[in-house]
């Protein structure tokens, strides 16, 4: 068990409380520390949501309730709380009502395995990559279910959809992953983030492994549904996707699934790429181990800043470019990556020139990629078009005189 | 071992309860006023027409069985992973290894050509 286990345990057998109590005890106090945090950091993710996309399109964004409009996402839900919660008359009652429970379900689970710092993490388990990548398919699930329970032509369609696109991305997202454990040699989130200290907390593996790293960027993308990629919620084509019957709180579970869910994408990928909580000056004694969750929550939130700025700046593409996109090129190129990577390791040469090969294969598969998506985009006739030059309004707009 | 275990068991206790909780308050704190324009399936304000559980199309299904294949031999290859390089796993595994990667890629090569991968 992790190190804060073992705290509390010391501490609670040491006030003379028996052993299975202190174990029940510390067990409930990690769980519902957990429970807890989550919805906190949903709330703050919601808010920063809106106010970046707000920025990127020259509005205020939230800023009646409390302070910068902090306070907006508690207003929300006790609006969505107050409000009725409808049940459609056609709907298949047990699949329409478990689907919002099990979205969350799927996702709250995924906090368990993912390190605040070192010794802060819910369970270091062995198989720790493995478990994300198990549990992530509760939500394609709960997405199924609520587009057939509804019994709505354009949940449905979204349904389908939905399990298409996280079915299809799903094994890009897992192959890239592969690249880490493949060349770490574990699956422990703990060990992980242990191995990327070399060069002053700065041997991330992003460095390494530039290619895995953007393919497991963008394939996080697709698989916490944010924008390129968020066809299911298209809201020209299918008003507004799997969710489109619910309301009230149940409608609020499906975004609370879905704000976690990126943003542990977002944590995953922190700790796998960027060093988890390395950085330089953790092994100081007293301050190291607030600066290692400092730099912990900083990735996260970096990565998952970067997410909302590919939200409010990329336009969506469309339902057969996102598959031949995921089919034909992200997964090629991680197999290959993958088989160049096996190769190299089982040559034996000296560690850095395995690791110097290494970046070659993901330089070469990063190129491979970005040369690939800029002749399809040529080839489809994109221009980006502006409808004026913006210099053209620079001096033209006066104030209203007074 | 058995603890790490025991604490995902109760966090998923907790993570069913939470959203239960969530909803059932809601329930308790909404309004409750039922009527049977409101409980109708929501289409843009137009009548329904027809069933909503209807066959769907055959590409959905294909792109669940591509998804199983290649989801399974990817799930294979992580325990390989965490094999791989240990003095334990020797030249003839390494081989088969990299067979496993050739199949999966034949695999990838032959929906393609068949043009399983292509969506209409």
């Amino acid at each position: 068990m992790a190190e804060w286990y073992q705290v509390l345990m010391t501490a609670l057998v040491g006030a003379g409380v028996p052993e299975w109590i202190a174990t029940a005890i510390a067990l409930l106090v990690g769980v519902t520390a957990i429970g807890l945090v989550a919805p906190l950091i949903a709330l703050i993710l919601v808010w920063l949501l809106r106010k970046v996309i707000s920025r990127i399109q020259d509005r205020i964004g939230p800023n009646r309730v409390g302070r910068f409009g902090l306070l907006q996402t508690i207003a929300d839900i006790v609006k969505l709380l107050s409000k009725e919660g409808i049940n459609p008359s056609r709907a298949d009652f047990m699949a329409y009502n478990l689907a919002p429970i099990l979205s969350v379900f799927g996702v709250l689970l995924l906090f368990a395995v993912v390190p605040v710092t070192r010794g802060l993490i819910g369970v270091d388990i062995n198989v720790g990559v493995l478990y994300i990548v198990a549990l992530g398919s509760i939500g394609i699930m709960a997405a199924l279910m609520a587009g057939w329970g509804s019994n709505n032509k354009y949940a449905l369609l979204s349904g389908f959809r939905v399990v298409a696109q996280l079915l299809s991305y799903e094994i890009p997202l897992v192959l890239s992953m592969l690249a880490v454990v493949l060349y770490a040699g574990t699956m422990r989130f703990g060990e992980l983030a242990e191995q990327q200290g070399n060069f002053l907390g700065l041997g991330w593996y992003v460095f390494l492994m530039p290619g895995a790293a953007l393919i497991f960027f963008v394939c996080a993308l697709a698989e916490s549904e944010q924008t390129p990629f968020d066809l299911l919620e298209a809201e020209s084509e299918l008003i507004a996707g799997f969710h489109i019957e619910y309301s009230g709180m149940r409608f609020a579970m499906f975004f609370l699934a879905q704000f976690l869910g990126g943003f542990v994408f977002a944590w995953v990928g922190a700790a796998m790429f960027l060093g988890g909580w390395q950085g330089p000056g953790v092994d100081l004694p007293g301050i190291g181990g607030f600066l290692a969750a400092g730099y912990m929550m900083i990735k996260t939130f970096a990565v998952y800043l970067l997410m909302i700025w590919v939200r409010g700046t990329f336009p969506r593409l469309r339902v057969d470019q996102m598959m031949s996109f995921c089919w034909k090129i992200l997964v090629p190129l991680t197999v290959s990556l993958i088989s160049w990577q096996m190769v190299v390791q089982v040559l034996e040469l000296p560690t850095p020139v395995i690791a110097v090969l290494v970046l070659v294969g993901n330089l070469l598969v990063m190129g491979i990629g970005l040369y690939a998506v800029g002749r399809a985009i040529r080839q489809e006739g994109f221009r980006t078009k502006r409808a004026f030059t913006p210099d053209s309004l620079i001096g033209t707009v006066q104030p209203v005189a007074e | 071992m058995l603890l790490k275990y025991a604490f995902i068991f109760i966090l998923s206790g907790f993570a069913l309860v939470l959203p239960l909780v969530s909803i059932v308050a809601g329930a308790i704190l909404g309004p409750r006023k039922p009527d049977p324009v409101k409980n109708d399936i929501y289409e843009s304000g137009l009548n329904t027409i027809g069933d909503t559980w209807i066959q769907f199309r055959a590409q959905f299904y294909l792109i669940g069985l591509v998804f199983l294949v290649f989801d399974l031999e990817v799930v294979f290859l992580y325990p390989i992973a965490m094999a791989y390089g240990r003095p334990e796993f020797g030249m003839a595994a390494v081989l088969v290894t990299l067979l496993f990667m050739a199949l999966l890629i034949v695999g990838l090569v032959y929906d393609w050509r068949k043009g399983g991968l292509e969506w209409q």
